[in-house]
């Protein structure tokens, strides 16, 4: 089973019927038990860093999030969620959020005007490494992207692909061990967003290229 | 590189998709789930629904077509037409679409766009405007006057001012649909769509008159429309959204290919 952490930020109904349309079994959750104990975790998100960082607080998910990334959970993160795992938002006047990554999250800053903010649409992501969750997916696939703000990871062995937008180049696609997170939405991304869902709802939670492993077995 | 969007447009009448030039004189053209499942298929990067009698007959927009519609494509679409409250809102948002269009309604209570851009963020939020080119510098500067309810009201609000409001209460995008253009599939109108979208810092969707794909390099390179709607010229089979697709790229247009 797939949990599906439901911290109202957003509405969760995309990312459900896509993994359904995989034949995937997936549960919008916001129980920690439940989220300790499913496969794989979904973390996904719209709208802004101070509010979602409240709820999660509220809803007491961020240790949560940092239990189940550290027991090796195959942890996904999207948009919102993607950010919010960094250290630190620039929006809201400045926000401390989850920090399974290092690093932060800063707001397009166009000197031309014609660009628009928030970046929203398809845009290319350049991949900068192999990864199980993008396998058989091309280097320079477009992506749906809604987004003002972007990643700014400290370590640069962590983004798996890069994006152009308002005269920077960001980390559309980060990894580390069993966490991957994604600025663009897979679950909107058509056919080969559904491709990198379907890849992590596969893989084993090992970076790196090779797979096959298996992790603990029969119970 | 961020690409240009092709987004048709399907209008919705008693559960059918139609196509009326002005909003008059309808026929009908499909099933809204079967079409959407097409052009997805062909390579559309977005949709969007009007239910174009809802707001008329005062009733809610069909929620069961926007969830059928949701289980059909994984691309985003937005839905406009008898959106009137937030809880509208909401039911279209969880049925599946990624964005609520407003219009009349946001003429009528701008607090919509600011309570919808709190609520559900203001990426779901789009300022649909229908302008008329006037000639009525007192009232209307910018030469253009926001009309409503399928541009059988003239309100006397100016369509830059109006568009400005719009951003500053929290609109993410806005589709400048011109009256005067609409369904002639004659081109769009190249000086409203540059008026917008020079003046607002929220993409802005170019509608009314696509008919070819000069008119869409058109409205992409000299008004800097963030994307464009198209509806008639893929409606009748004039063309296709990969035939249309490929002109554009040749053309010079950044365009998602790949699908």
């Amino acid at each position: 089973m797939i949990a599906i952490v439901d911290y109202r930020a957003g509405n969760l109904t995309s990312v459900r019927l896509a993994c359904e349309s995989l034949g995937l079994q997936a549960q919008i959750t916001s129980d920690p038990e439940q989220i300790l104990s499913a496969e794989r975790v979904i973390f996904p998100g719209v709208g802004a860093a101070g509010a979602a960082m409240g709820h999660l607080n509220e809803l007491k998910l961020a240790d949560t999030l940092r239990a189940v990334v550290a027991q090796g959970t195959p942890f996904l993160g999207i948009c919102l969620g993607t950010q919010i795992i960094l250290e630190h938002s620039e929006e809201d006047g400045g926000v401390d959020t989850v920090g399974l990554l290092k690093g932060n999250v800063r707001l397009f800053r166009p000197t031309d005007p014609l660009v628009k903010v928030p970046q929203i649409g398809w845009n290319t992501v350049k991949l900068k490494r192999s990864h199980p969750v993008f396998a058989g997916i091309e280097d320079e696939s477009e992506f749906y992207f809604v987004h003002s703000y972007h990643p700014e990871p400290d370590l640069p062995e962590c983004i798996l692909g890069e994006t152009e937008y308002a005269g920077v180049t960001f980390a559309s696609a980060m990894g580390r061990d069993n966490l991957v997170a994604t600025q663009f939405h897979p679950e909107k991304s058509g056919r080969i967003g559904l491709r990198l869902l379907n890849n992590f709802a596969t893989w084993n939670g090992r970076d790196g290229t090779e797979v096959g492993g298996r992790k603990s077995e029969v119970g | 590189m961020l690409t240009k969007r092709i987004i048709p447009c399907l209008d919705i009448h008693e559960k059918q998709v139609t196509k009326g030039v002005k909003f008059k004189n309808n026929i009908v053209l499909g099933d809204p789930v079967e079409m959407a499942a097409r052009y997805y298929d062909e390579g559309c990067d977005e949709l969007v629904f009007y239910d174009i009698t809802a707001s008329a007959e005062g009733r809610p927009i069909d929620i069961e077509m926007v969830a059928e519609v949701a289980h059909a494509i994984r691309i985003p679409f937005a839905v406009g037409g008898g959106i009137s409250t937030l809880a509208d809102m909401s039911r279209v948002l969880l049925a599946g679409a990624e964005k609520v269009s407003v219009n009349s309604l946001a003429v009528k209570n701008p607090s919509i766009i600011s309570d919808g851009a709190r609520a559900f963020g203001s990426q779901c939020i789009v300022l649909g405007m229908d302008p008329l080119a006037v000639d009525d510098p007192v009232r209307c500067p910018s030469g253009y006057e926001i009309t409503t309810r399928g541009f059988r009201e003239r309100t006397g609000m100016d369509a830059l001012e109006w568009a400005r409001r719009a951003v500053d209460l929290g609109v993410g995008e806005i589709v400048v649909n011109s009256v005067d253009a609409d369904g002639t599939r004659a081109g769009f109108e190249i000086g409203l769509t540059k008026l917008i979208a020079e003046n607002v810092s929220v993409p802005v969707v170019a509608s009314g008159g696509a008919g070819n794909a000069q008119h869409l390099v058109d409205v992409f390179e000299k008004a800097h429309a963030d994307a464009a709607i198209i509806a008639g010229m893929i409606h009748t089979g004039d063309t296709t959204i990969p035939a249309l697709k490929a002109e554009l790229v040749a053309a010079g247009v950044p365009i998602r290919q790949h699908w």
